[in-house]
């Protein structure tokens, strides 16, 4: 008897107005919540940390953000790796010039770091719209790759132009370096994901995701009606990019511990998180999630089934996925243009009226 | 002082060159962006997929062959001997291969419209834009296998090499192929125009993109055009294929070049061929220069981005692009 709303009465409109209205749904949520929380860590191994669960997280973040800009508030950016990049260089400059900085703190200011570098590269938004303005973004990832790769300052001059994670703790746990324990980083980035999601629900409920939903829909007719289309859009990409750049913070610090820039954060990155919230859903906080997983999952997946059971050669299996993949794109973009979020919807209604069709 | 120094008409030169290379792509750009609406990104994987698949008709390949091989043990490898032996391919089999794969383009944009297209219709552009995505990777990886993923050699017997006669008269060193490139672009070009301007379908072409509702009305066949367009833009990506698979080999990275013509695009305005030509002009031109003259100060490798913020600078005065229809809002 899921998704029944049959004596769950409201009494205050707070009530009325929470994310999971219905019983059984808050039920399912937190028993989620308690599963990867509390059961996830106790059996969590390298593998499982390094290839699916750490992976999903970072890009789950990424999605977030990334949703927040396309999905909310319609403002098309392909410069998603570019700022996963801000993030990651400013973890590692802050990580080797304030030593005794605790994790948490770093991983913030690094994401707010990005979401200022995410205001310049906003600017053009007020101008430029549409298509234009997602050939524009692609400037930022272009340039800023580039940057990182030209200036020796934000590499510490190292010969090799790679930035690498120093060691470091936090409450007593080893996060980064070559020492960390699966379940601690495991924690730190589902305590972030957690929290911002949360943040990212109630930000996009709120006074100013109205804002960008109204831009989104139709930005002259907002701006009519005294939506400020500069502070709305701004802000859309300075969230955004907060979020992106916790995402390559944490992608970098506690998830590869090394990085080279137009290796790890070039443009495929950023068509990686669009896929994610096309896949998952735009416009919704779930399908970021949903989408993250389906895109971190899948590779995964068929790498097993194409090299291990049926033992193709890597060149053949990588050259099948990247058809599959392909191939999913479009099956899903034909099926459910509005993304699985959209199907998970469809699912929760007919649960709710079940077992009779209307 | 500029304008006397040799060093900077080379530059200017190889620039202009350069950027009638970016602008043969963007035109497959523009063509289907003007009949449909569709921002195609996988443009550039469709002059890859061109490219590897006249390779594989003139070397005789057999398709899927390593595929085919590691799955029943078999040793297919091809067809027939490339003719001519060594010394390049006679000229009537260097045509029959692009007619050839210029039907295998046109298959391929039924296929398309089929299968990918038609599902879609009146879905919203970003919708279309990640279809176009899906696409690349599935021509990405069909390509490959289809082909193998090693760098292949491309010669239909073009001339190459350093132009001795404008070593002679100006001592400047500018490639024989680049010519040829600017010379296709040009008859391309012309012969788009005449198409789209004096023939009945171009009309219907020009009427679609006008109006789809109002081209549906008389009785134009959406899918039709949309088909005629995307093999065009096919056999656009062919030319563009060859080109650049003649100067730097076919092979992945050829795909990426889609990206060089991107902000030409934005520069030129999506929706116009002139703009894609002129657009591609002041790209190639401006990023050389720039390289040249800047690069060395600030760590040279700045042609990957200088093209996109030029394009960003031009738009933050005229949002459409150069030549683009002017973009009017209504509620």
């Amino acid at each position: 008897m899921l998704y029944r709303e049959a004596g769950d009465f409201k009494t205050t409109y707070r009530s009325d107005q929470q994310t999971f209205p219905i019983k059984s749904e808050r039920f399912l949520f937190w028993a989620v919540i308690a599963l990867v929380a509390l059961a996830v860590p106790f059996f969590i191994n390298d593998y499982l940390e390094k290839a699916v669960l750490i992976p999903f997280l970072v890009y789950a973040m990424a999605a977030l953000g990334l949703n927040i800009l396309i999905g909310y508030c319609g403002q098309v950016s392909l410069g998603t790796g570019g700022f996963m990049a801000v993030g990651a260089y400013a973890t590692y400059k802050l990580m080797t010039g304030f030593e005794w900085m605790p994790m948490p703190v770093i991983i913030i200011l690094a994401g707010f770091i990005t979401a200022s570098v995410g205001i310049v590269f906003g600017l053009p938004s007020l101008r430029i719209k549409g298509f234009y303005l997602a050939v524009a973004t692609l400037a930022s990832q272009f340039f800023l790759v580039w940057l990182f790769n030209k200036v020796p300052w934000f590499y510490n001059h190292s010969a090799t132009g790679q930035i690498t994670a120093p060691p470091r703790e936090f409450l007593g746990f080893t996060l980064t370096g070559a020492n960390a324990e699966p379940y601690a980083t495991y924690l730190f980035c589902l305590g972030f994901v957690f929290v911002f999601a949360w943040v990212a629900r109630n930000l996009t409920r709120g006074r100013i995701g109205r804002q960008w939903m109204a831009i989104r829909d139709m930005d002259i007719a907002a701006e009519i009606i005294g939506v400020n289309p500069l502070m709305s859009k701004l802000s859309a990409f300075a969230v955004s990019s907060f979020y992106i750049g916790i995402a390559g913070a944490l992608y970098f610090s506690v998830w590869t511990g090394a990085a080279e820039v137009t290796e790890a954060f070039g443009i495929d990155k950023s068509f990686d998180v669009l896929f994610m919230i096309i896949i998952g859903g735009l416009g919704s906080i779930l399908g970021s999630l949903i989408g993250a997983a389906f895109i971190v999952l899948l590779p995964v997946l068929m790498t097993n089934i194409f090299a291990r059971w049926l033992g193709m050669s890597t060149e053949i299996a990588e050259h099948m996925q990247i058809t599959i993949v392909g191939v999913l794109i479009i099956f899903f973009l034909i099926k459910e243009p509005h993304g699985i979020a959209a199907l998970w919807r469809t699912i929760k209604e007919k649960l709710r009226l079940w077992p009779f069709p209307h | 002082m500029f304008l006397t120094d040799p060093f900077f008409w080379e530059v200017v030169i190889s620039g202009l060159l350069a950027g009638v290379m970016y602008s043969l792509v963007a035109l497959g750009f523009v063509l289907i962006f003007k009949a449909s609406g569709i921002f195609n990104f996988a443009q550039g994987v469709l002059a890859l997929f061109a490219a590897l698949t006249l390779v594989g008709f003139m070397d005789g390949q057999v398709p899927f062959a390593h595929v085919i091989n590691e799955a029943l043990g078999t040793n297919y490898h091809h067809w027939y001997e490339t003719p001519g032996g060594g010394d390049g391919a006679p000229i009537w089999f260097v045509a029959l291969s692009i007619a050839a794969t210029t039907a295998v383009m046109i298959l391929l944009a039924w296929l398309v419209v089929k299968v990918v297209l038609k599902p879609l219709v009146n879905q919203e552009g970003i919708i279309l834009f990640m279809a176009t995505i899906g696409l690349a990777f599935v021509l990405e990886g069909v390509g490959d296998l289809m082909w193998g993923a090693n760098i292949k050699v491309l010669d239909i017997g073009l001339p190459s090499g350093p132009s001795d006669w404008i070593i002679d008269q100006t001592g400047m060193f500018v490639n024989k192929l680049e010519i040829s490139a600017a010379v296709v672009a040009v008859i391309l070009v012309v012969s788009l125009t005449l198409f789209s301007q004096y023939t009945k379908m171009g009309r219907a072409l020009r009427a679609v993109a006008d109006d789809h509702q109002a081209a549906l009305s008389v009785g134009i066949s959406l899918e039709t055009i949309w088909w005629i367009v995307w093999s065009v833009a096919g056999i656009v990506a062919l030319v563009a294929g060859i080109m650049w698979g003649a100067s730097s080999g076919v092979q992945f990275s050829l795909s990426l070049i889609a990206l060089k013509a991107l902000p030409v695009l934005m520069l030129g305005g999506f929706t116009s061929i002139p703009g894609a030509i002129i657009g591609g002009l002041i790209i190639g031109v401006g990023e050389k220069l720039f390289e040249f003259y800047i690069g060395p100060m600030i760590g040279g490798a700045t042609e990957n981005w200088f093209a996109y913020v030029l394009a960003l600078g031009f738009l933050l005065f005229r949002p459409q692009g150069l030549f683009g229809e002017r973009i009017i809002e209504r509620i």
